[in-house]
Formats: structure tokens, C-alpha cells, sequence
């Protein structure tokens, strides 16, 4: 499928947490078109695998793409005189809830509304507080007794947003964290369909990333890859943000360096995107990376990492904002890069001989 | 028809597009039409059978019914060198519910999004602050000023893009943009399809939500007897630890406004709306007193004084980018309204 319109289709889709199902079979159907085999793990993650050409006396080594497909969400705590009391699934800035469409996952679909007392009968301090979740609500405009034949507490509620292509090639949705690095690897996929490669390659869309990166702790173990390459989406310029704290977008690659990444990995996608005239930029994480990559690293005895990231504006939003063209290089970059592994590189690594 | 009204774009001082739709639906029910200097839809229905009125002498008496079509919106005031857009609120905006929507802006509806800074870039202390519109921007994707210059320009209007849709049950409940008052201005379009033994003008105003500045002028021209105001008006029926008025409740009927900031009405026009109400078994509520103002604030003080009074469909979360209203509500202001004007010439109004 074209990468837009996967990504439309991806980021529109609902996902929250522990909910991947609607969106995992949507990139299922569309990595199966370019992979040998796939399967969900048990926590839900999917893992497609495809194979890479290799001589017999080749040690067979594999490379994993993560990008997480779960989103930030809601979830009904209560039901109360005909309006749902929500929790939230995952990091929010509940600055940016009131006003906000949603869909409550009941026995049906139900579009709702995040409501805000009408200024008018507010208070001057009111007006000057952000709403805490105490005092938010969903009105999904249903009397008190349908609401409770058609909602139960524990209900799931995603985010409404239409895809939107704004000018100069940037696209506005929700869940572009991470969905947005679901099409980097569907797009690195298509170029390898056309590339040769002697490493086999896991393209995973992990779960739970926004609640505990659990999606990656399991789908690593088990994969048991010789390296991981995590993708994922870091913070865009913007007015009012220092640049110290964000990387341009479009860009290109944000590729990141720091106590989380094998450096030989940050240096080989870097001269990859050199010698293949790639616009990139460096992203220096001194800590945790709060991405995939952070589990990666540590599962079984460890493995080299490293992580490529979409540049992205107004994360944890329904309007996150990036350039198409990022989506694309990187897309080119991971296929370039992973064409290049052989075994004098696993012998740089110190990868062991299985 | 609410449906279309909802997702026309018509902020303050841009009506054209909403009045276009208007008068493409009411130009075969009504005699006359003009539009006056400041973007007002003014028109005539004559009365019915006035030949036959019971020789009483009484005189051809003028009913104004008015809605307005103007929604509260934003107005680009300054394009920054990095390409983004600086916004000032046209009406009275919520702001802490701007950020993370999307918007529409100029006639060429460009799409562009409220941005925020990310949760993750955010100290404890400015997590809790409502973010000032004056910091706030649009993004277009443009890349820098000239790339943005092409697309927009200062003083251009930018509207939420926001789809009309119904939520079914019980109340049947829909939700959209601009309720406040496409609301009114359905109710009306619905009322010109009916005949009345008076002179019905049907007043489609502009600039309400920035001081009722059309209805003021209407008014004037029109010189009525007596005149209506048709809103959506507030709802604050949400759930809360301190019980306060609902202001009005979704469902209920349509309110009937005793008084607001803008309007102490006229009590024979508050009975005659009560009795037929009951009369005809059309459910209502009164609108908590001294909430919100309307155009009957600026027509009942037009020339000599006017009697108004002011019927509205509660709809919650007006001023935000999508609220919600019953249309169980709207047909029964339909109802009551329809049934109120046959009655309205009867109306003794001497002193």
C-alpha cells in the first residue's frame, strides 16, 4: 500500500493499550505482503519475518525493526447521571482534552464528546484552571438508562481525529506516536522487496509501549535477534520550544546517541545515510530513551541497539504533526542499513557464533 | 438542514456563506428579501387573510423573528518568520479548550492545527496552567513566512472543522459546531414554511457574538410590534460536586428566558408562551435568570422599545469546537413557536 495511505489508515484506526487488536490486523494484512511469515505473541505483538539470502555456511543472524502500535487512550472508571467518568491509558496533558472528540468502545461505537462547562457560568479562576480528570466527563449524549445498557465501566475510549495533509508535505492525526514508526518499517519493507539481503529481518509493531515498553520486553525475548533497531518519534521544532530540545522537521532521520545505543550501530546508519546522500541528524539522549529501544537493550544477555526517530511536533496530541518525507528516508535508511549487515559486521559487534 | 448550517463556516463579520444557504432555503416561502448594510437577511412574510380581520381596526401588526448566523471563530492577525500563525479569538472563546484542534482557515478553508507544547516538555507548574491564547499558534506545515504568505494573510477567519452527526437514542442527540445559533436559524427556516395572519419578518442577523450588533440595525429597519429571539443557548447540565442551576437541560423542551445580562422580558410575552405551551402539551423549562445575552437585548431597545422575547434549544458546550444538542428540543421549538405566533396577533399590548 502507498505509505500515506497506510498511515491514514493505521492512525485513524483505534489502538489504545492493551487494545492493539483493530490496528495489529490492519498491519498484518499489509506487512504479509511482504514477508515470509508472521504470528502475534502472546501479549499481542505482531512479528512478521522475512528471510534474508544466505549461503549455507553463513551463520543465519537476524536484525528487529520495533515500532510500537498502541496509543494513549481512555477508560470508562464510571457511569453517572448519564455521563462517563474516565481514567487515562498512558501520559496526557489533560490541557488538551476538553473540547475533544472521542469514541467510546461499548457494545457499539459511540462518538462522545469531552465536555467544558460553557464559560459563561464560570468563574474567573475557573477560567484560568486547567480542568482536572476529577471534573472531566464524556457525554456521548444517551439518557442515563441507555448509556447503562450500552457502556460498562472498563470500557475503552480512543481519541477522534481525521487525517489531515496539511502544506509543505506535513500531515496532522493522533497516534502518529507510534504508528508513524509502523510505516517506516512497512516502508523499509517495500524497498527491501527489491534489495538484497543476507540478514533475516523481524519487523515487529510492539504493544504496551506507552504503559511500560512491555510490548518490546516480550517480542525481543523471543525473537531473540543478534541487534534491534527501535523506531520512534521525538519532539519537533516549534515556536516557543528551545531548539536545544528538538530536531527539525523534515529533517530527516533523527538518529540517536547515548548510554542506550551501540555506538558501531549509530555510526553505521549514520555513514549509510552519508554514502546514500540521506538527510539525517543526530539526536543525543544522555539517559533513558523512554522508547523500545530501552527494553531491547537489557533482554537475555543484552543485545547491540539502536534507535531512529521520527521528528514530531504537539506529541500526546490529536494534531501531532510530522513531514511525510522523514517517514520516507527513514524507510530507505533502515533498507540501505540492513542490505548492508554481513558477518564482517557481526565480527565488529562481537556477535557470538549459534 | 441543521446539519448543513452546523458545518458552514460563517465567524463574525463573515456571514456570506451561511446566508447564501439560508436564502437558497427560504426564498420560495417568503415574499421579500434583502440584505441589508451590514450582511443582515431580512425577510417578508405577509400575512394571511388580513382582508378578513375582524374589523376590529387594529392596525397590520409587525412580528421580528430573529436568529443569528454568526459563530465565534479566530482571526489570523500575524504570520511568524518560522511559517506559523498568530491567532486572536473573534466572540467570547473558551481558550482553555484551543489546543490539539483543528482548524479551517480563509475562504479556501486551509487546514491547520492548534499546536502545544508536548506533555513531556512541560514543568509540573505549567501543566496545571490554562495556555494563553497570546502563546498560542497555528501550524499550516508551511516552512517559513513566504511559504505561509501563499496560503493565508492577516485578518483572514479560521473556524473549527468540525462534522455534523447524530448520536441516536432517546434525545436524539447531535453533535456539531455552531449550534449556537444555527439552532435559531433552523427553527426559523422551519417557521417560514408556515402562514400567519401577520407580517412576519424574518431576520437572519450577523455580529451577534461580538455585541448583537446586527440585530440592532435590523430592528430599526423592521420597526416591529413585537419580536422573538431564537438561540442556542447555554447548557450546563453536566454532572458536579457543587449543585448549581443547570442554566438548562438537554431534553427538557425549549427554555423560555425570563431574564438575562442583556433583557428583562416582557412577562406578557413570557405567559403567552407558557399558556400555549401547556395548552398544546409541548414540554419547556426556563432558562436560569441572568445567564448570557441575545439579540432581544439589542431589539427591545430599537427606536421607541420594542417587546421581545427569547426561545431557545439548550445546547451544551456552546463557544467550543463541537457541542450537542436534542432534536427532540429542536422540533418542539418549532412547535411551540409556531403555535405562539398564530397567537400573537391576538396579544393585548396596551398599557
Amino acid at each position: 500500500m502507498h505509505i500515506k495511505d497506510f498511515l491514514k489508515e493505521i492512525t485513524e484506526a483505534s489502538g489504545v493499550s492493551g487494545y492493539e487488536a483493530p490496528v495489529r490486523e490492519l498491519v498484518r494484512n499489509e506487512f504479509a505482503q511482504y514477508t515470509d511469515e508472521l504470528c502475534a505473541d502472546t501479549l499481542g505483538s505482531l512479528i512478521a519475518l522475512k528471510r534474508g539470502q544466505r549461503s549455507k555456511e553463513t551463520p543465519r543472524r537476524s536484525v528487529m525493526l520495533a515500532g510500537h502500535m498502541d496509543e494513549i487512550g481512555l477508560l470508562v472508571t464510571k457511569l453517572e447521571k448519564g455521563y462517563l467518568r474516565f481514567a487515562t491509558v498512558g501520559g496526557f496533558d489533560l490541557r488538551v482534552l476538553l473540547g475533544q472528540e472521542v469514541l467510546v468502545h461499548g457494545q457499539r461505537d459511540l462518538p462522545g464528546i469531552i465536555g467544558s462547562r460553557p464559560p459563561h457560568v464560570l468563574s474567573a479562576e475557573e477560567r484560568e484552571q486547567v480542568v482536572p480528570l476529577d471534573k472531566l466527563f464524556i457525554d456521548v449524549g444517551l439518557s442515563a438508562d441507555e448509556l447503562a445498557r450500552t457502556v460498562r465501566v472498563g470500557d475503552i475510549v480512543t481519541l477522534q481525529r481525521q487525517f489531515t495533509e496539511l502544506a509543505g508535505d506535513l500531515v496532522a492525526c493522533k497516534a502518529f506516536d507510534d504508528r508513524a514508526a509502523v510505516a517506516c518499517i512497512d516502508s523499509c519493507l517495500q524497498h527491501l522487496a527489491g534489495m538484497k539481503h543476507t540478514w533475516d529481518v523481524y519487523a515487529v509493531a510492539t504493544v504496551q509501549e506507552e504503559t511500560g515498553l512491555k510490548g518490546a520486553m516480550t517480542s525481543t525475548f523471543g525473537i531473540e535477534p543478534d541487534i534491534g533497531v527501535a523506531l520512534d518519534v521525538t519532539h519537533g521544532n516549534m515556536l516557543g520550544v528551545p531548539e536545544v530540545d528538538t530536531v527539525a522537521v523534515g529533517g530527516g532521520p533523527a538518529i540517536g546517541f547515548g548510554p542506550n545505543f551501540h555506538p558501531l550501530l549509530y555510526a553505521r546508519l549514520v555513514d549509510t545515510a552519508k554514502e546514500f546522500e540521506i538527510t539525517h541528524q543526530t539526536e543525543p539522549i544522555p539517559g533513558p530513551s523512554g522508547t523500545d529501544a530501552w527494553a531491547m537493550q537489557v533482554t537475555r544477555e543484552g543485545l547491540p541497539t539502536a534507535l531512529v526517530s521520527i521528528p514530531l511536533r504537539y506529541m500526546h496530541t490529536t494534531v501531532e504533526t510530522l513531514a511525510l518525507k522523514d517517514i520516507e528516508r527513514i524507510g530507505r535508511l533502515l533498507a540501505l542499513f540492513i542490505s548492508g549487515l554481513d558477518e564482517a559486521f557481526a565480527g565488529e559487534l562481537g556477535l557470538r557464533n549459534t | 438542514m441543521l446539519k448543513e448550517l452546523s458545518e458552514a463556516r460563517g465567524v463574525s463579520g463573515d456571514e456570506k456563506a451561511v446566508r447564501q444557504i439560508i436564502l437558497d432555503a427560504i426564498k420560495d416561502t417568503v415574499d421579500e428579501h434583502r440584505v441589508d448594510a451590514l450582511g443582515n437577511l431580512i425577510a417578508l412574510k405577509r400575512g394571511k387573510a388580513l382582508s378578513k380581520a375582524k374589523g376590529s381596526g387594529k392596525s397590520r401588526r409587525k412580528v421580528m423573528v430573529a436568529a443569528h448566523m454568526d459563530e465565534i471563530g479566530l482571526m489570523i492577525v500575524q504570520i511568524e518568520k518560522e511559517g506559523s500563525l498568530r491567532f486572536r479569538p473573534v466572540g467570547g472563546i473558551d481558550s482553555r479548550v484551543l489546543l490539539a484542534k483543528k482548524v479551517l482557515i480563509g475562504d479556501d478553508k486551509v487546514p491547520g492545527v492548534i499546536g502545544s507544547k508536548a506533555v513531556h516538555l512541560l514543568d509540573a507548574r505549567q501543566r496545571q496552567q490554562v495556555a494563553r491564547v497570546e502563546e498560542m499558534s497555528i501550524d499550516i506545515g508551511a516552512s517559513g513566512k513566504e511559504e505561509a504568505e501563499r496560503l493565508v494573510k492577516p485578518g483572514d477567519y479560521a473556524t473549527f472543522d468540525t462534522a455534523f452527526n447524530e448520536l441516536g437514542g432517546e434525545l436524539r442527540a447531535v453533535k456539531g459546531k455552531a449550534f449556537d445559533d444555527r439552532a435559531g436559524c433552523a427553527v426559523l427556516i422551519e417557521l417560514l414554511k408556515e402562514s400567519y395572519p401577520f407580517d412576519l419578518y424574518a431576520a437572519f442577523t450577523v455580529q451577534e457574538e461580538v455585541g448583537l450588533r446586527g440585530a440592532r440595525v435590523a430592528a430599526y429597519a423592521i420597526a416591529p410590534d413585537i419580536a422573538f429571539a431564537l438561540e442556542g443557548t447555554v447548557c450546563d447540565d453536566m454532572p458536579r460536586t457543587k449543585d448549581i442551576s443547570p442554566t438548562t437541560t438537554v431534553g427538557l423542551g425549549p427554555a423560555i428566558t425570563v431574564m438575562d445580562r442583556s433583557i428583562i422580558i416582557d412577562p406578557r410575552l413570557v405567559n403567552l408562551l407558557v399558556k400555549t405551551a401547556e395548552e398544546n402539551g409541548i414540554p419547556y423549562q426556563f432558562k436560569q435568570p441572568g445567564m448570557g445575552s441575545t439579540d432581544a437585548g439589542a431589539i427591545h431597545v430599537t427606536r421607541e422599545g420594542v417587546p421581545s422575547a427569547v426561545v431557545a434549544v439548550p445546547a451544551r458546550y456552546i463557544h467550543s469546537p463541537v457541542s450537542l444538542l436534542s432534536l427532540n428540543d429542536l422540533d418542539n421549538e418549532v412547535r411551540l413557536m409556531h403555535q405562539t405566533l398564530l397567537k400573537v396577533n391576538d396579544l393585548d399590548l396596551t398599557r
